[in-house]
């Protein structure tokens, strides 16, 4: 496959995580909505790998083997820390909801004092 | 020369030290004794000098490189020389009369002014020394702004009278727009020559390397600066009212001494200004218009100082006549014989005002001489020395300059003898009104009236002697085959002058003058032997307000630049330049106040700004690429 | 056109239609469910590019550990009726346009880039099994990999502070 349509793919599903953000006001819709961009990042970094790893398995097929493998290796470190980056998250989010009873952003506006 | 140079202007820096610093501990007769002898010690090494140089012994004392770029190297150095040994002696010699004398004039003034006073007085020795010695222009230039600074001071030295304080920003901003030609005239030099040393600029090479206008400008420019510090049109008013200032002060500064700067400046430039005729011609005429001015403003000025200050304008203008006829020594003649008798005039006055417990208004004097006989016999050696009465000093240094006049240009003789007969009028008016006929004071006055201290009568006597023996120094060559010693002395700096008129012709001359100085005296005598109420006519007002030239500078200066500054001020400051730093003000507080609004804290805002900065970033880039 | 083409037609549109649910969803329960949807597609499309260990662990990690979590957490505030009120319509309006706006410059920027011929390597290719990525991760990214555990600890205490009951 051309590495065109992965990027289209993962720009498609990086604007929906944005305007799931920017439209819906449930905190923990805008969490996941995060995540789709989180994914359709580690889509492209995953594409882009293997796309190197056919430049180069195609340049020098004998002396290369390892080309593209730390995109996936990034891939995998972005997964621990939106795992890291969850667990956080969500307890916040359940604490903002035994204090205000909503998980409504909009009450969320303290950034302002 | 040895360095030993360096301590004739060192001495008073150490007087002016000692007495600057420690004004509240010094007693009064500590202080007077630190400042007299410090100008002492200074007079007698120049006379050493003196005898140095008339052996034959000139030359440059170098101490250290002052400033120094690219190829101009300015050292700092003193020049010493015949021209600078004759400046030294009549600067430290009346400089010490003068400093004795002030010892008993300012004794009623409390210890630490006492003591200030004498530090002024030093310091403006100090700088009037570096003036003549410096080696270069820059030295010079160090000791001109020196001279007006103290000039200022000393103006302003009962700093409590807001009309001394007046008079003092006068005279230091005239002097200013002086020492202004000054400094652009060395860097006119700086820029052709690179180099502002004497010996260097006067050389073949040097001169050559000027062209004419150069030449021309660069001593027009020196000539400004003379008119700024000597007092000459149109720069002269500052003189008479700094008059302010204490006598001594008056008899040092303003007569003596450093009003006599632009004279050394001219007489020390004379090479260049020999070769640049337009500025001759322009200083012998501003020379003579201002002794003419200044001779009629006198005759109807009524304050003793005030006469004597614009004699001493009238008597500057006649040296600048010198210098423009090319009669350096004339001129230079003229400035000691001037430094000795008109010292003498104005301690003199000194005496007088003291006597009178500070009244300065001639017409409520009268009769003097029965109380004070010393004041009166040194004052009337002093008006025979300036009125030119044979064997008097003035007789021969006027003599000399009418003598070049007459040679040079008839018209301006003329004018030139009608002050020395206006000169002779109001001084002897003066003496006449001051010492003779009856006492018009009050009775308070004239219980009071007394022989000054000797302290005073001294230094007058000595001035008197000097203000006849002075000008022996150069008799002229009718009388005495080679008499002018002075000439011979500063032929290395100034070619010897030779008259071109005969021997009949100069002993009619010589008789005119003086024939017309006597029917003046008696003139005066009969008019001013009693006292009369004068009632001025249109002409004598007009002479009574010195011609109207500080109102018309007034009006045409002053009120133009006040008028321009409250205009600056109102307008532009205020609506243009408060109203742009105030907008700037307002109008952040006003877009703060509406980007406030921006901060909502609602996330979801926040995050929508964020896409459309990024958006906006994304499509710069895209137009800015292609 | 190959069964890889087709499959990655499938995938997109499955990836791309569940994330669209998962917007527009109103419950919330949903929601999650299109996204764990959403979230197996592109574990499909790792393995078609032959991303084997990537594809597990997307799965693992992301479908099974965190979406539960959030399902646990929906279910725990009893948010699956959806309460969100429509307040301000304009507002999401304005948002959904600055999103497409996002996606028609990027799409516009990337639409001429030098590498939009390149081949991506499908059903092929070594670098994505387990065995040459443990080598990688254990060898050069040891450091990285032994800090990713610190990160996890911090954030699990970080977790267990926030949520505590004062």
């Amino acid at each position: 496959m051309p590495v065109n349509y992965y990027i289209f793919v993962a720009l498609a599903l990086f604007s929906i995580g944005v305007v799931g953000v920017l439209t819906r006001r449930n905190a923990i819709i805008v969490f996941m909505c995060i995540e789709i961009m989180l994914n359709a990042v580690n889509l492209l970094l995953v594409a882009f790998s293997k796309m190197h790893a056919a430049v180069y398995a195609a340049a020098a097929p004998a002396t290369v083997t390892g080309t593209g493998i730390d995109g996936q290796l990034f891939v995998f470190f972005i997964m621990v820390v939106a795992a890291a980056e969850v667990s956080v998250g969500l307890a916040i989010i359940v604490m903002m909801y035994r204090n205000i009873h909503s998980v409504d952003i909009n009450f969320l506006n303290r950034l302002k004092h | 020369m040895s360095k030993i140079v360096a301590l004739v202007p060192l001495l008073p820096l150490l007087g002016f030290l000692i007495n600057g610093l420690l004004r509240k501990q010094l007693s009064k007769t500590a202080a007077g004794i630190i400042g007299s002898g410090t100008v002492l010690g200074a007079f007698i090494i120049s006379v050493l000098l003196f005898i140095d140089v008339r052996n034959g012994k000139t030359g440059v004392v170098e101490f250290f490189p002052f400033i120094s770029f690219d190829t101009v190297k300015i050292p700092f150095a003193f020049l010493v020389d015949q021209l600078t040994a004759i400046y030294l002696l009549i600067i430290t010699g009346v400089g010490f009369l003068i400093h004795v004398y002030s010892t008993a004039y300012m004794h009623d003034e409390e210890a630490p002014h006492f003591a200030r006073y004498f530090a002024y007085l030093n310091l403006f020795v100090f700088s009037m020394l570096l003036l003549v010695l410096g080696a270069n222009y820059v030295i010079m230039f160090i000791g001109w702004e020196g001279v007006g600074l103290c000039s200022y001071l000393l103006i302003g030295y009962w700093f409590k009278n807001p009309q001394y304080n007046n008079a003092a920003k006068k005279a230091f901003v005239m002097n200013r727009i002086g020492d202004l030609g000054f400094l652009l005239a060395v860097f006119w030099l700086l820029a052709k020559l690179s180099t502002v040393t004497y010996g260097e600029v006067f050389s073949a090479d040097a001169i050559k390397a000027l062209s004419q206008t150069d030449i021309t400008i660069i001593t027009l420019l020196f000539f400004v600066a003379a008119t700024g510090k000597s007092a000459q049109i149109p720069l002269y008013t500052w003189l008479p009212d700094a008059m302010a200032g204490p006598t001594p002060v008056s008899a040092l500064i303003h007569a003596a001494t450093m009003v006599t700067a632009g004279i050394y400046l001219v007489a020390r430039t004379n090479i260049l200004f020999s070769m640049a005729e337009t500025t001759q011609h322009v200083i012998a005429w501003i020379g003579v218009a201002t002794a003419l001015l200044a001779a009629t403003i006198a005759v109807k000025q009524n304050d003793i100082k005030k006469v004597l200050a614009y004699s001493t304008v009238s008597q500057l203008g006649y040296m600048f006549l010198a210098l423009g006829m090319g009669a350096y020594t004339a001129a230079v003649f003229h400035v000691m014989t001037h430094a000795f008798f008109k010292a003498l005039l104005f301690l003199g006055s000194g005496s007088v005002i003291h006597a009178m417990g500070g009244e300065q208004d001639i017409r409520k004097m009268g009769g003097l001489a029965k109380h004070m006989k010393i004041t009166y016999f040194t004052f009337l050696i002093g008006c025979l020395a300036i009125a030119g009465v044979p064997m008097f000093s003035g007789f021969f240094s006027k003599d000399a300059i009418l003598l070049s006049a007459y040679e040079h240009n008839k018209i301006i003789w003329g004018i030139a003898l009608l002050v020395a007969a206006l000169t002779t009028f109001y001084m002897f008016r003066l003496l006449f009104l001051t010492f003779k006929g009856s006492f018009r004071g009050t009775e308070e006055q004239q219980h009071h009236l007394h022989e000054s201290p000797r302290a005073m009568t001294i230094p007058l006597i000595i001035l008197g002697v000097l203000s006849i023996v002075g000008g022996y120094i150069s008799v002229p060559e009718v009388f005495v085959a080679g008499g002018d010693k002075l000439g011979q002395f500063l032929a290395p700096i100034i070619p010897l002058h030779t008259h071109a008129v005969s021997h009949m012709e100069e002993y009619a001359l010589m008789g005119g003058t003086t024939l017309l100085v006597a029917i003046v005296i008696v003139f005066a005598w009969n008019k001013y032997k009693t006292y009369k109420e004068e009632t001025n006519g249109a002409f004598g007002n007009l002479l009574e307000n010195k011609w109207y030239v500080d109102e018309l500078y007034n009006t045409i200066i002053v009120k133009p630049i006040n008028w321009l500054a409250g205009f600056i001020e109102n307008v532009l400051e205020r609506s243009g330049i408060d109203a742009i730093v105030n907008g700037v003000g307002r109008a952040v507080q006003y877009s703060s106040r509406q980007l406030r609004l921006l901060q909502s804290g609602q996330v979801g805002s926040y995050v929508l700004l964020m896409i459309a900065g990024m958006v906006l970033l994304f499509v710069l880039q895209f137009f800015l690429k292609k | 056109m190959g069964v890889t083409q087709i499959l990655f037609w499938v995938l997109t549109v499955l990836a791309l239609g569940s994330a669209l649910m998962v917007v527009t969803s109103r419950n919330p329960v949903y929601s999650v469910l299109y996204l764990i949807l959403c979230f197996f597609a592109i574990s499909g499309h790792y393995i078609l590019m032959n991303a084997q260990f990537l594809a597990v662990v997307n799965i693992i990690v992301y479908a099974g550990a965190i979406m539960v979590l959030f399902l646990f957490v929906i279910m725990l505030m009893n948010l699956n009726a959806s309460v969100e009120p429509q307040k301000n319509k304009w507002l999401k309006i304005a948002g959904a346009i600055a999103g497409g706006c996002l996606l028609l410059v990027l799409v516009a920027a990337f639409k001429d880039a030098d590498i939009k011929t390149q081949l991506v390597q499908t059903k092929d290719g070594e670098i994505g099994l387990i065995n040459n990525l443990g080598m990688a991760l254990f060898k050069d990214y040891v450091v990285p990999f032994e800090i990713s555990s610190v990160l996890f600890l911090s954030a699990m205490v970080g977790a267990v502070v926030i949520g505590k009951k004062e």
